[in-house]
């Protein structure tokens, strides 16, 4: 079971990273369209590895299956949610921040 | 491990947090907004393993659902506001 | 331990920046968001209570519903809020002082947090809700024993509240138009983003079958009527702002959400009444079943949750479509 534990630690580790470097990346990004991409990560990449990790340690097949179902959630909502958000922001006319510009 | 996970998503929930409260503009806020929803989702469900009460996962499907439909709803309603108004929203009309 | 505290002074933290950042902001839009990131967190500190029913209804109600409603009104009102004049700010401050000294000072009163000779622990009630239920009812959630079988009364009187509520306001906003009344018009973006639209058709059947998942499962996990009546709500809502408030008035009429809308408070009397037939009392589930009293039990409790789910679903509902269609129809 060392194994499985291993495994489970470095995902958790790993996601725990994605998650907070993703937090940073929002706080300290330039504009709104770096901060989608800093939020991203946590959402997939964070929350992913996280719940994956959380599996390799479940004891019922019922609460495996319940963070199953979150993963597969939060796949699926957290791209869309972006994307709206990324899609309505153009449409406002949001500015692209370039390089050189003020932070906003 | 679990712990230091806790602790990773707490921050990052503040972070998320400063950036809601910093704006400057709404579509920042919705952003990171949304993000705190999805790390309370994390939280619960790591919370649930570290207290030792995994059954309550239903709890983060549910938070899942509702962040989606929030931001989905801030977005349509927002927009609506302006265009009744005839404040329509520039770009790609 | 430690982790637990730090988590929960954590929350707290965060709970009153938030409250001090809604109560600042101007932008109504950004403050309703940041009350539903404020029931998030109050949601998360119900939940390390372990009150989970109580998060499960503060997450779907506060996040789901009053976030939906409130930008529903914003839409329809001015979306800043107007500056208060300086000379109404002092008697503001005394009045918010005093009701705020008067809270603490009858904070003092109450036990400490988790004191084991605290009423809720020492009163004999407790011991025969949480011992005596299961072999009266026999089910694993004690708060839906609770709440349907030996308080049904008052979740009668809080489905009433519920009934009454969505009738107030249908009468002050008027009834949701007709579907030809609510075509989109030009300014309906959201469905012609493609991705939202699928994404949304796909998630519509899951979260339907999560809120009767909900419904049903109220007896062995968090969850009942309440809670799942609010999910249904929020699917149709997400259907409505997705893909129009037509469509979703052709898939919820009109007539079926007034129907529904009564037919919560029928059944719960209803079963009061069919049980005082049988000779019991007003909701007593024994006599349903009387040579299995727990049986009886299981079946009213499935009945009276079901009407909740139906009355909050339709009233949520209802609400949500007079609102939305005034702004599109005037």
């Amino acid at each position: 079971m060392i194994v499985v534990d291993v495994m489970s630690g470095v995902l958790l580790g790993a996601g725990a990273l994605f998650a907070l470097s993703g937090g940073a990346g929002l706080l300290r990004f330039p504009d709104f369209y770096t901060r989608i991409h800093a939020a991203g990560v946590t959402d997939t990449a964070g929350a992913g590895l996280i719940l994956l990790g959380l599996m390799l340690q479940v004891s019922s097949w019922e609460t495996g299956v319940r963070l199953l179902i979150i993963l597969l959630f939060l796949a699926m909502t957290s791209p869309t949610a972006a994307h709206v958000l990324a899609h309505a922001a153009r449409r406002d006319g949001v500015p692209v921040w370039r390089e050189g510009d003020e932070r906003r | 491990m679990i712990s230091a996970v806790m602790v990773a998503l707490l921050v990052t929930m503040v972070l998320a947090l400063l950036r809601a409260f910093l704006g400057p503009d709404r579509y920042n806020r919705i952003l990171a907004i949304n993000m705190f929803g999805t790390k309370t989702v994390l939280f619960v469900a790591v919370a649930g393993f570290l207290f030792g009460r995994p059954d309550f996962l239903d709890i983060g499907i549910l938070y899942a659902l509702v962040n989606f439909v929030a931001t989905i709803a801030v977005l349509r309603l927002s927009h609506y506001e302006e265009l009744v108004s005839g404040r329509s929203g520039g770009a790609g009309e | 331990m430690m982790t637990f505290v730090l988590t929960n002074v954590t929350l707290l933290v965060i709970l009153i920046a938030t409250a001090i950042a809604i109560s600042r902001m101007r932008a109504l839009y950004e403050a309703t968001m940041l009350g539903a990131l404020f029931s998030l967190v109050t949601a998360s500190l119900f939940v390390l209570l372990d009150a989970v029913d109580v998060a499960f209804t503060e997450a779907a109600v506060g996040v789901g519903i009053s976030t939906v409603l409130l930008l529903g009104v914003l839409a329809l009102t001015r979306s800043r809020e107007a500056v208060t004049p300086r000379r109404r700010h002092l008697p503001a401050l005394i009045a918010v002082l005093l009701a705020g000294g008067a809270l603490g000072y009858a904070s003092q009163d109450l036990p400490a947090f988790g004191a084991a000779d605290s009423p809720v622990f020492s009163h004999p009630i407790t011991g025969t809700y949480l011992h005596q239920s299961q072999e009266d009812i026999g089910i694993p959630n004690t708060v839906t024993a609770v709440l349907a079988s030996y308080r049904g009364l008052d979740t009668l009187g809080e489905l009433v509240v519920v009934f009454t509520a969505g009738l107030a306001v249908l009468s002050l906003v008027g009834p949701p138009a007709r579907p030809e009344e609510t075509m989109p018009r030009a300014d309906f973006h959201l469905a012609d983003y493609r991705i939202i639209r699928i994404i949304s058709g796909i998630l519509m059947p899951f979260i339907l079958l999560f809120a009767l998942y909900v419904l049903f499962h109220g007896e062995y996990g968090p969850g009942g009527g309440f809670q799942a009546g609010v999910i249904f709500a929020a699917g149709f809502v997400l259907y409505g702002l997705v893909f129009g408030l037509d469509k979703a008035q052709r898939v919820v009429p009109r007539v079926a959400l007034r129907i529904l809308v009564s037919l919560g408070p029928l059944v719960f009397i209803g079963l009061g009444l069919a049980t005082m037939l049988l000779g019991g009392q007003f909701l007593d589930f024994d006599v349903l079943d009387p040579n299995h009293p727990e049986e009886g039990q299981h079946l009213g409790i499935l009945l009276v949750e079901t009407a909740i789910g139906f009355t909050v679903a339709a009233v949520m509902t209802t609400v949500f479509f007079s609102f939305a269609s005034r702004g599109v129809s005037r």
